[in-house]
C-alpha cells in the first residue's frame, strides 16, 4: 500500500497544516487550546503553593523542606489517635475500675464493653476464632458453653492476658502427648482408646482394652470420668464437642501426634480496658459459666 | 547483525543447557530446557535462510511485515489468555471455593498471570507489533537489523512463556507487575536493547525529513522502559543455578523503587507506547489530520517531564517521608493536563469526520478508547490527592481505576489497531465482519461499564465501611463484615469480565476469519476501505 491510499483528506475551511506529511497523515497548525494551557498553569501553580505550605523538597543532608504549615504525617495520626483514647478515656477508666463481675450488671458499663468488645474481636480475635466466634477445627468455638480452660469473666480475661502455650511467663500450658509419636502406646492400643473416647460421647461402642489404657493414660488430666480439667486445659470428652474433630481418623490423630494449640498472650498488646471489653463480649457469646 | 544475533542464539543455548543441566530447582532445568529449545530454534532458522538465500538472493524491498503479522496472532492469543486468567481470579474473589486449594490455581499464583499476560503478553505484544508498523510507514523504511525483529519477537514470546510458567509453579520475586525472576529479567533485557536498536536503526534510516509524533512516544517508551526494567530488578540471585534472587534495596527505598517502576510501566508501557497506536491509528482511520502539532510537542514532553515523578502517590500514609509523598502527589495533579493533551488530540482529529463513527465500528473503538483515557487520566490525578488517597487507597476503586485505564483505553485502542492491521497484513480486501466488530464493541463496553461502575461502589463502600465509628468510638466493621458486603459486587465485575472476554473471542473469530480471505455478505455495511 501506498502513501496515497487513504490518505486523510482536507478541506478547504481547514486551518493550516504544518506541511510535513508521513504515510498520508498531516497536522494542523492549530494553537494550544486556552483552557487547557490555562489548567495546566492553575496545577503548576497550585503544586508551587502547596510546596510552600507543607513538607516538599529534600535537601543534601537528611533534612527537607518543611512548609509554612508545619504539617506532620506522624503528628497528625499522634493527635487522631490521642483525640480517639481522649474520647474513649472516661469510660475506659471507669471500666478499669470496676470489679470485673461486676460490669454486666450496670447496663451502661455493659453496652460499652459489648460496643468495644465486638469491634476488639472483630480486629483480634475474629481470625482464628471466626468472626462471631464460631471457631474452626483447631480454634474453640466461643459460642457454646464448654471451656477448655474456664468460662467465667476472671478466667476469660485470665487467658486472654497470658495466652495459652504463648511466650507470656504465666501462659496457661497444658500437655497433650504423642502418644504414637512417643512410642508410649502401640497401633493397636491407640485404636483401642479412641473407641472407647469415642463410645463416651455416645459414638459407637467401647471396649475393655480400651478403658484399661484410658485409665492408665489418660484420666490424669482428663479424670476417671473423662469430662476433662480445666486446669490443664484437658477438654470433656464426653460433651461431643471436638476441638479438632470427632471422627475416628481425627481423634486417632490426636491420640498419635499430640495437639499443642497456641493462643497468643495479649497483654501489653491490648490495654487492660480493651481486655476486659473483650472478656465481657465473649463470656456473653455463648452463656459463660 | 545477523552475525550478532547467531551469536547471541549460540550464548543462549550454552546458557540454557547450563540451567536445564545444573539447575538448582525443577523450574530453572525447566527455563533452561525452553530456552536451549528456543534457541536451536533461532540457531536452525538462521543456518535454513542463510542456505536458502544462497540459491535465491533475499528480497530486502518493502516493508518486513511478515513478523508484524506473528505480533498481531500473539496479540489475540494473549489477549484472550489474560482476559480468561482474569476473569477466573474475579470468580474466584467472589467464590473462593474456585481456588480449587492447589498451588497452581491460588489466586496468588493467578493473579500474577492475569497482570503479566494482559500487559506484558498482550500489551507488550501489541507494541512491538505496532512500532515495527508505524515506524516502517511512517519513515518509507524497512525494519533495520535483517532477522533482529525476529529476533525481538521470538525473545519476547520466550520471556513470557518463562514468566507465566514461573508464576504457576510458584517462581516469583514479588514485585508487582515485574514478578519474572533474574534470569527471566536478563533475557528480557538482551531482547528490549535489540527491540531498541531496531527501532532507532529505522529511525536513523528514515526517507522523511521528520520523525513523526508516534515514533517519539514509541521511542519514549522503549528507552524508558529499559531504564525501569534494568533499575527496579537489581538483584543478587542466591546462586547462579537457583532461580531464587535478593532485590538490592531494602524498606521503604524498596518499596519507592517498586512504584517508581510501577507507576512508570503504567505511564511509559501502558500510556505512551499506546498514544504512538492512537497518534498513527486514528488520523489514518478518520482521514483526518493530527488536530494539533503544538499540542502533541507540549504534551509529550509534559508529559515525559511529569510521570517519572508521580509514582509515590502508591505509598501515600506509609513510611515514605511526607516530602516525597507530597512531590508524588503534586507531580500527579500537573500530569493532569499533560495527559488530557492526548485526548485532545485524539478526539479534536475527529472534528469534520464524526458521521464516521456511525458507520465504523473500528474508529468507534479507537475513539472510545481515548474517551477512556480521559477519563481514567482525570481519575488518577484525583486518587492521587492524599485526602482522596486516604479513602479509595486499598479499595477496589483502585481496580476499577486500573480497569478503566486497561480495558477501555489500552484495550479498545489495541483492538482498533488489530481491526486496522489485520486486512493489510493477510493481504485482504477487508475485514470478515464489521457487524461482529460491532457485537465486540458493544458486549466489551457493556462488560466495562459494569466492571467500573461495581468497582467503584464496592470501592467506596469498603473505604468508608473501614474507616466508620460507632456512636462510643468503636470501629463500627470487622474486615470479614467489609468482604462480605463486597460480594455482589464481586459478581457483577465478574459478569462483567464475561462480557468483556466474549467480545474478544468474537475478535479471535473475526481476524481468523479474515487471515482465510473470507467477507461475510452483510447489508447496510458500506465496503469499508481497508486502511
Amino acid at each position: 500500500m501506498s502513501a496515497a491510499d487513504n490518505k486523510p483528506q482536507t478541506h478547504p475551511s481547514d486551518p493550516e497544516t504544518t506541511g510535513h506529511e508521513w504515510d498520508g497523515i498531516k497536522e494542523f497548525n492549530n494553537p494550544l487550546p486556552r483552557w487547557w494551557l490555562w489548567t495546566f498553569y492553575a496545577t503548576i501553580i497550585w503544586s508551587i503553593g502547596y510546596w510552600i505550605l507543607m513538607p516538599a523538597w529534600p535537601f543534601l543532608g537528611d533534612d527537607y523542606s518543611k512548609g509554612l504549615l508545619g504539617y506532620s504525617q506522624r503528628q497528625e495520626l499522634a493527635d487522631e489517635l490521642a483525640a480517639a483514647e481522649a474520647a474513649r478515656s472516661e469510660m475506659n477508666a471507669k471500666l478499669v475500675k470496676a470489679d470485673l463481675s461486676k460490669i454486666e450488671d450496670d447496663p451502661q458499663l455493659l453496652e460499652y464493653a459489648m460496643a468495644g468488645g465486638r469491634s476488639a474481636f472483630g480486629v483480634n480475635c475474629a481470625q482464628c476464632h471466626g468472626s462471631v466466634g464460631q471457631g474452626a477445627p483447631g480454634y474453640p468455638n466461643l459460642q457454646d458453653n464448654d471451656w477448655l480452660w474456664g468460662g467465667t469473666l476472671e478466667d476469660i480475661s485470665t487467658t486472654i492476658h497470658v495466652g495459652i502455650r504463648s511466650t507470656h511467663e504465666d501462659t496457661r500450658s497444658g500437655d497433650m502427648p504423642a502418644f504414637g509419636l512417643d512410642e508410649t502406646l502401640n497401633k493397636e492400643e491407640i485404636a483401642a482408646v479412641a473407641d472407647y473416647v469415642l463410645s463416651l460421647s455416645g459414638n459407637g461402642s467401647g471396649n475393655e482394652k480400651g478403658a484399661e489404657i484410658f485409665a492408665e493414660n489418660c484420666a490424669a488430666c482428663h479424670g476417671d470420668d473423662a469430662k476433662g480439667n480445666q486446669e490443664v486445659g484437658a477438654p470433656n470428652l464426653t460433651d461431643n464437642i471436638w476441638l479438632y474433630g470427632g471422627d475416628r481418623a481425627t481423634v486417632i490423630e490426636t491420640i498419635t501426634k499430640g495437639r499443642g494449640g497456641v493462643m497468643p498472650s495479649w497483654e501489653g498488646k491490648l490495654d487492660e480496658a480493651t481486655i476486659r471489653q473483650l472478656a465481657v463480649y465473649v463470656h456473653t457469646l455463648g452463656g459463660g459459666e | 547483525m545477523q552475525i550478532i544475533i547467531g551469536g547471541l542464539l549460540v550464548i543462549g543455548a550454552l546458557l540454557g543447557l547450563i540451567m536445564a543441566g545444573k539447575g538448582d530447582d525443577s523450574v530453572m532445568r525447566l527455563h533452561g530446557s525452553f530456552i536451549l529449545i528456543a534457541s536451536l530454534g533461532g540457531i536452525f532458522a538462521l543456518i535454513k535462510s542463510a542456505y536458502d538465500n544462497k540459491e535465491k538472493p533475499a528480497q530486502e524491498t518493502g516493508y518486513m511485515d511478515t513478523v508484524i503479522k506473528y505480533g498481531l496472532i500473539a496479540s489475540v492469543f494473549w489477549g484472550v489468555v489474560g482476559f480468561l486468567a482474569g476473569d477466573f481470579i474475579a470468580w474466584q474473589l467472589a467464590f473462593p471455593a474456585l481456588n480449587f486449594d492447589l498451588p497452581w490455581t491460588n489466586f496468588g499464583r493467578v493473579r500474577p498471570l492475569h497482570t503479566s499476560a494482559v500487559i506484558f503478553a498482550f500489551g507488550g505484544n501489541v507494541l512491538i507489533a505496532t512500532s515495527f508498523f508505524v515506524v516502517q510507514r511512517t519513515c518509507r523504511a524497512r525494519l533495520a537489523g535483517g532477522v533482529a525483529p525476529w529476533f525481538v519477537f521470538w525473545g519476547y514470546n520466550l520471556f513470557i512463556v518463562i514468566a507465566a510458567t514461573g508464576y504457576l509453579l510458584g517462581v516469583t520475586q514479588s514485585r508487582e507487575y515485574a514478578e519474572p525472576e533474574w534470569y527471566a529479567d536478563l533475557l528480557l533485557t538482551v531482547v528490549w536493547v535489540v527491540y531498541l536498536l531496531v527501532f532507532m536503526g529505522t529511525l536513523a534510516k528514515r526517507k522523511e525529513p521528520h520523525i513523526y509524533v508516534a515514533n517519539w512516544f514509541y521511542l519514549a517508551f522503549i528507552v524508558t522502559i529499559a531504564m525501569l526494567h534494568i533499575v527496579n530488578n537489581l538483584a543478587i540471585p542466591i546462586s547462579l543455578t537457583s532461580s531464587k534472587s535478593y532485590s538490592l534495596f531494602a524498606g521503604v527505598q524498596d518499596a519507592l523503587t517498586q512504584w517508581w517502576y510501577g507507576h512508570n510501566a503504567v505511564g511509559f508501557f501502558l500510556t505512551a507506547g499506546f498514544l504512538g497506536i492512537m497518534y498513527y491509528f486514528i488520523p489514518k482511520r478518520a482521514e483526518r489530520p493530527v488536530y494539533s502539532y503544538r499540542l502533541s510537542i507540549i504534551h509529550f514532553w509534559a508529559l515525559i517531564f511529569l510521570y517519572i515523578w508521580a509514582g509515590p502517590h502508591h505509598l501515600h500514609y506509609t513510611a515514605l517521608p511526607d516530602w516525597a509523598q507530597t512531590l508524588g502527589m503534586t507531580f500527579s495533579v500537573m500530569l493532569w493536563m499533560p495527559s488530557w493533551g492526548g485526548m485532545i488530540n485524539g478526539l479534536m482529529t475527529l472534528s469534520g469526520a464524526w458521521d464516521k463513527l456511525r458507520t465504523d465500528p473500528v474508529l468507534r473503538m479507537l475513539v472510545v478508547s481515548v474517551a477512556f483515557y480521559g477519563m481514567s487520566t482525570f481519575e488518577g490525578p484525583l486518587m492521587a490527592i492524599k485526602a482522596v488517597n486516604s479513602l479509595s487507597h486499598y479499595t477496589d476503586w483502585t481496580v476499577g481505576h486500573v480497569h478503566s485505564g486497561a480495558l477501555g483505553w489500552v484495550g479498545f485502542v489495541s483492538f482498533g489497531a488489530i481491526y486496522y492491521m489485520a486486512p493489510i497484513l493477510f493481504g485482504r480486501k477487508q475485514l470478515y465482519s464489521l457487524k461482529l466488530v460491532s457485537l465486540h464493541f458493544w458486549t466489551a463496553t457493556i462488560g466495562i461499564v459494569l466492571y467500573i461502575t461495581a468497582m467503584w461502589v464496592s470501592g467506596i463502600l469498603q473505604g468508608l465501611m473501614w474507616r466508620a465509628y460507632d456512636s462510643l468510638g468503636f470501629l463500627q466493621y470487622s474486615f470479614a463484615e467489609t468482604v462480605e458486603a463486597m460480594h455482589p459486587f464481586y459478581v457483577i465485575r465478574a459478569t462483567g469480565g464475561v462480557l468483556f472476554l466474549f467480545g474478544a473471542l468474537v475478535m479471535a473469530y473475526n481476524i481468523w476469519r479474515t487471515a482465510r480471505g473470507d467477507v461475510r455478505a452483510e447489508a447496510g455495511v458500506p465496503a469499508p476501505a481497508a486502511g
